[in-house]
């Protein structure tokens, strides 16, 4: 496959959250923001500035890094990977020593009960991992609400989880499917609710039978 | 539903649209008019011929503003528009759709439907607020108008011609009852047909206008859910012509279009002196007319209505975009027909 046609990472946490909304967003090309979306946007731009490289003693900070995994098929953009200095790991262009990477996503809300915020982690760490030819057992979120930093390991069932969510990605994306809507309580934090209508595919009534209930209480009434 | 935001109409021809940070700021002779953050915006409509910025179009196009130029009448001149947006997938199958008769003949049938339903409710409204006045002819035209939906509904048209060949004569029923529903005793106001192209008289004039008001409307709709408003399934795809958006606002016609002029002519929000009538008999609105008509069409959206299908209270001025998106849903797959607006 040619790596234009690739599926985008971010898209992964859409599609834990709610396949439609990942199909809305990425098959039908829908959009629309919320506040919390919005806040969420102004987070990021906070965080993301690519020409900016932070350094700490053994701590490198580097924002807004592209990313690809050819095995995964996806591409992406990690907000902040540190590489802390260690006595294995990788090199780095223009400094000396190994450094371990260590994939860093900024979440504006807090902890969710869902693990869609873990399996974009680990799917950014799976594209870094293939990048630079190393392991990464583990990556932080960072959520603003509660301003800490929550340490995510990349186990086997986490790994295997983002592969089938993406193979099942694919399957939609390949035969321009949207899975209809199911109203969830969810559905309430969702900024394109208005785009989806979750109501309407959930409550099965026929526009056949609204246009007859809608002539219906023509016929039976009489003019004057 | 989403929240209904303003659209700002531009009346004076003088005026030039600039950008400043978030804000759209109007002026004439480059003196600062008027000044209207951008997030407050559904679209800009602006009767005008001074212009606007490359930045303040960018402005727009960024923030989903339609952004429209028409003439001081209210001829449209041009639209700006961002990227291409929206999906391919919606646009290729709302081609492949145009493409086919039966299921053209099938969403055409939904939208004069959603029309002649509306087109009735119009006069049984009447009949029931003045029963005295109600005529035999008036209470015949009724009848035959109800007998066709029933008969649309069932299906008896195959072709898109014997349905625009219906359509023709039921409409006809009804505009044959539309001066009944004209109380003004000024005899300015008296409807005899539809005249367009130009206008003939007053009422024409109005309904033209409004019609303008409501096609900009669906068409910006049609392309915020992804559809291409030129391509439609019962006005015939021509050059120039936003063919869909006519479709589309089939049944808005009586309801936002007609019943609007009844209440602008019956309530006497405009009269006999807000025209100017050519040589040629070409009937015009007057500058000032058209502002009260637009502040009263900016109020008259505002009001809202519950919507029979989606079972939601919503502002008027939202049912071009929730119709706009029932169908983009009904070519996608999602709802098993496409629900016309039918007001009860």
């Amino acid at each position: 496959m040619n790596p234009d046609d690739y599926l985008m990472l971010s898209g992964i946490q859409h599609f834990a959250f709610c396949q439609r909304q990942w199909a809305l967003i990425h098959v039908e090309q829908l959009w629309a923001e919320n506040s919390l979306t919005f806040s969420g946007k102004l987070m990021h731009d906070n965080a993301d500035d690519p020409f900016f490289v932070e350094s700490r003693g053994d701590t490198l900070v580097s924002r807004s890094i592209p990313l690809v995994s050819h095995n995964l098929k996806i591409y992406g953009i990690a907000d902040v990977v540190e590489f802390h200095r260690s006595s294995s790991g990788v090199r780095i262009a223009y400094r000396d020593g190994f450094w371990e990477v260590v994939p860093i996503e900024y979440k504006r809300g807090k902890k969710k009960e869902d693990d869609c915020d873990e399996v974009q982690l680990c799917c950014q760490a799976m594209c870094l991992e293939e990048m630079y030819g190393t392991k990464i057992p583990a990556g932080y979120l960072y959520y603003g609400k509660t301003r800490h930093r929550t340490e995510v390991l990349f186990d086997e069932e986490l790994r295997e989880h983002v592969v089938s969510l993406i193979q099942e990605m694919y399957a939609l994306y390949e035969n321009g499917i949207t899975p209809a809507a199911e109203l969830k309580k969810q559905c309430a934090s969702c900024s394109i609710r208005d785009l989806c209508v979750p109501t309407i595919s959930s409550r099965k009534k026929s526009v056949d039978q609204y246009l007859d209930s809608m002539i219906g209480e023509y016929s039976h009434e009489k003019t004057a | 539903m989403r929240k209904l935001r303003n659209v700002l109409y531009v009346t004076n021809p003088q005026s030039y649209l600039s950008k400043d940070g978030e804000s759209i700021v109007v002026s004439v002779e480059n003196q600062e008019l008027a000044r209207v953050p951008i997030h407050n915006l559904e679209g800009v409509v602006c009767f005008g011929f001074m212009g606007a910025s490359p930045g303040m179009m960018a402005l727009c196009t960024e923030n989903d503003v339609g952004l429209c130029f028409v003439s001081p009448y209210g001829k449209f001149m041009a639209r700006v528009g961002g990227k291409v947006s929206g999906n391919v997938l919606l646009r290729k199958r709302q081609y492949a759709v145009s493409d086919d008769e039966t299921a053209s003949v099938k969403i055409a049938s939904y939208c004069i439907l959603g029309k002649l339903m509306n087109c009735r409710t119009v006069l049984q409204r009447f009949s029931r607020d003045y029963p005295d006045m109600v005529s035999g002819e008036f209470e015949r035209n009724f009848k035959r108008l109800s007998e066709g939906i029933v008969q649309i509904k069932a299906g008896t048209c195959g072709s898109l011609n014997e349905l625009r060949g219906f359509e023709g004569i039921l409409s006809k029923y009804y505009f044959d009852s539309f001066n009944d529903l004209i109380l003004s005793t000024e005899p300015e106001f008296s409807f005899e047909n539809r005249s367009r192209r130009p206008p003939l008289d007053r009422v024409n004039a109005l309904l033209s206008f409004s019609y303008t008001l409501i096609a900009a409307d669906c068409a910006s709709a049609l392309e915020s859910v992804g559809l291409d408003p030129q391509v439609g399934f019962l006005h015939r795809v021509r050059p120039g012509r936003p063919s869909l958006a006519l479709d589309l606002m089939e049944e808005f016609r009586p309801y936002l279009g007609d019943r609007f002029v009844l209440s602008l002519v019956n309530n006497r929000v405009v009269t006999a002196g807000n025209f100017v009538v050519k040589e040629n008999g070409a009937v015009l609105l007057t500058d000032d007319a058209r502002k009260t008509v637009l502040q009263a069409w900016q109020k008259r959206k505002k009001e809202e209505v519950m919507h029979g299908y989606l079972e939601e209270r919503m502002p008027i001025g939202l049912l071009p975009y929730s119709q706009a998106m029932l169908l983009a849903r009904f070519l996608r797959g999602d709802i098993d027909g496409y629900p016309p607006f039918v007001v009860r």
